[in-house]
């Protein structure tokens, strides 16, 4: 192996880049229900199952984009 | 031949892949028990051993035991069944509570130690479980309103102009009886894959660096990436719990779009 070559697969970067719209969607989730919380703190509870489900759907398609890295 | 045979051989580092997943048979050749399979084996027999004791002479007063054993059902009935489906959702606790239990039995053993594997990285199990929760959501739906009103209800939601259905038809009928076991499945699986796949990294390459490559440089990247490792692995612990919450949710939630009248 030579010394200062890169071994990988451009699979990764693509993974990468694909990463960045959930991670913006679920930054955007979970900014909605601190503010939600902090203006109704009382309402946490039922904001906290929503936010889950929301970061649930949205990490979905950053999972799906893994997943296809490995298997193409 | 496992990875970390082959870093600690070969000349350079060799990073972890997929292969990292790949167990040979416990008992040598031509048997079929690997190591995920004793997880998922040991990981059933917990729980189920857990809730028995737990549930063994019930008293009015709970013991420790039953204690915990009554707030971890309840944790399951009130906040995932009942706020999810609502009062008709306790029929569903008992499957509820045993997909989350026996889900964060699998998922944890991915950070126990002498396990550290989590047993739901391999498609199977989760795809299963997802199967299941698609097969009764599908089947309470079409009891309550029959095959061909299920599907009419699913596909053609009222209210929407005509030429809509031909994009709306389709688009809904694949999200539900396709996708939503997918990714079910995708969400959990690839959780656990890459969660695994990034601590084994940190561990390989921590100890590789440290004990390896070796000099100034390498020590101090090398333990810098060893106590890196180790609060990877509590956040990994709090996602492995969280994972099986969702995958819990979500069910729940797509028994209870089922259960609903009206959309």
């Amino acid at each position: 192996m030579l010394e200062g070559t890169l071994n990988g697969n451009l699979n990764m970067i693509g993974y990468g880049l694909a990463a960045i719209g959930p991670g913006i969607g679920i930054g955007l989730i979970f900014a909605a229900y601190i503010s939600g919380v902090a203006r109704q703190p009382e309402a946490r509870g039922m904001l906290q199952s929503i936010a889950i489900l929301g970061f649930a759907l949205a990490e979905a398609l950053a999972i799906i984009g893994i997943g296809l890295a490995f298997a193409l | 031949m496992t990875t970390w045979l082959i870093a600690a051989e070969g000349e350079g580092f060799v990073s972890p892949g997929p292969s990292t997943f790949v167990y040979p048979p416990i008992f040598g050749e031509g048997t079929f028990f690997t190591k995920p399979m004793l997880i998922t084996v040991l990981g059933a027999a917990a729980v189920a051993v857990f809730f028995l004791l737990a549930a063994r002479r019930a008293t009015v007063v709970p013991g420790k035991l039953q204690y915990a054993g009554e707030s971890a059902y309840g944790f399951v009935r009130n906040s995932i069944a009942l706020d999810a489906i609502g009062k008709e959702g306790m029929k569903y606790v008992p499957y509820l509570a045993t997909v989350f239990f026996f889900l964060a039995a699998l998922n944890i053993s991915g950070i126990l130690p002498g396990l550290q594997f989590p047993a739901t990285s391999r498609i199977a199990l989760p795809a299963f479980l997802a199967i299941i929760t698609c097969v009764i959501f599908n089947a309470i739906g079409i009891k309550r309103r029959g095959l061909f009103g299920y599907f009419k209800e699913l596909m053609f939601p009222p209210g929407i102009p005509w030429p809509v259905y031909i994009l709306l038809a389709p688009i809904e009928f694949v999200s539900t009886i396709i996708i939503r076991p997918l990714t079910l499945t995708l969400r959990l699986t690839f959780n656990m894959f890459a969660g695994h796949l990034v601590l084994v990294l940190f561990i390989l390459g921590g100890e590789f660096l440290v004990f390896e490559k070796g000099g100034l440089v390498g020590i101090a990247a090398g333990s810098v990436a060893l106590l890196g490792s180790i609060v990877l692995t509590f956040f990994e612990g709090f996602v492995q719990l969280l994972q099986a919450y969702v995958f819990t949710l979500l069910s729940a939630l797509y028994i209870g779009g089922a259960l609903a009248d009206e959309h």
